[in-house]
């Protein structure tokens, strides 16, 4: 009785927005203004942080600190100097999955793009084309189903049993979890803040309720800050992956 | 207590727990296994970097790296449970 008012929206509720304009193939809603917006962030780190001055201010202190953080975070841990002519589509990948994530937090709009599985899904498979066709470009067809399926070291005779679980993780199953890994963290992330901001309101409504709101209250500032945490870490994930896998499919080592 | 458990039965045999109950009960036992990973995982990387400081950048990345792995898991579970209360 108390929490009468306290009822979840279903979960197609708080992922599908009603279409503002256009038509049923070429409808725009939320979700996809948050796309436009982050892609047009990301192209504004580019072009405004792109001044080359001696001492840096404003957006070029931005686009430098940020070049300079996937090149030591990522780019080096992962790939090596060989893998320095990555970093622009590592740049762009994490910014535009950044901006993605952190209109989840935004007031008025609170919606993360990454929370529908299209986006993170065509960047996973974006991701999966271009590693494993610079795969083939570096080692050949042959050579590079060798150098991705077979492990160095391991006997001949269990070559039957590995050969079939290397094909299964790295051609079926990495692209999924890479998707699913960015997709899941985003829509939990929005659920949880839904959860806590409906019960807030419902305690609101029950009035003589009113001791126990800090309780909920707190907690949507609290899981605010948190997420602003976890949009950044999901984006830092995902680039960090994407570095692991090109790696992996053009290093010589073994 | 028995008069409960065939109650239970009843109500599981005529519907009363539905696939939402036991998506939720499958996800809960899915987080087990990555909960514990994680742990030791963390746990492992402040040891690490608590014996050797000046490797502290290599292991954090690294650590990340382990626990978007194990995490994997524990987030399909999550994905599953949307899909059982279909």
């Amino acid at each position: 009785m108390i929490f009468a008012e306290a009822e979840f929206p279903p979960l197609s509720h708080i992922v599908n927005w009603p279409e503002l304009f256009g038509g049923d193939t070429l409808g725009v809603n939320k979700v996809v203004i948050v796309y436009a917006l982050a892609a047009l962030l990301t192209m504004l780190i580019f072009i405004v942080g792109n001044k080359k001055q001696l001492v840096p201010t404003g957006a070029q202190n931005v686009a430098e600190l940020s070049v300079e953080f996937v090149e030591d975070q990522i780019v080096m841990p992962t790939m090596g100097t060989d893998g320095l002519k990555w970093t622009p589509y590592l740049i762009s990948l994490f910014f535009f999955i950044f901006f993605c994530n952190i209109f989840e937090i935004i007031p008025v709009i609170q919606m993360p793009a990454t929370a529908r599985i299209a986006v993170p899904m065509f960047l996973a498979l974006l991701t999966y084309v271009l590693y494993h066709g610079s795969g083939f470009k570096e080692h050949g067809p042959i050579g590079y189903l060798k150098h991705a399926l077979v492990p160095p070291g391991v006997p001949a005779a269990l070559l039957v049993l590995v050969v079939p679980i290397e094909f299964i993780s790295k051609f079926i199953v990495q692209p999924f979890s890479h998707t699913v890994r960015l997709f899941a963290n985003l829509l939990a992330g929005h659920i949880l803040l839904v959860t806590f901001a409906v019960l807030s309101s419902a305690l609101w409504i029950a009035k003589w309720n009113v001791i126990f709101l800090p309780l909920p209250v707190l907690a949507v500032i609290f899981f605010t800050a948190f997420e602003l945490l976890v949009s950044f870490l999901q984006a830092y994930v995902f680039t960090l992956l994407a570095g692991v896998y090109i790696g992996a499919a053009v290093s010589h080592e073994h | 207590m028995l008069a409960h458990l065939s109650v239970l039965a009843q109500e599981a045999a005529s519907g009363g727990i539905d696939n939402t109950g036991l998506a939720a009960l499958t996800y809960g036992l899915g987080a087990i296994g990555p909960g514990i990973g994680i742990g030791y995982l963390v746990g492992q990387s402040v040891q690490a970097m608590a014996r050797q400081p000046e490797a502290a950048g290599m292991v954090r990345t690294t650590m990340f790296l382990g626990i978007a792995f194990v995490e994997a898991l524990a987030l399909i579970g999550f994905v599953v449970f949307f899909l059982g209360q279909g």
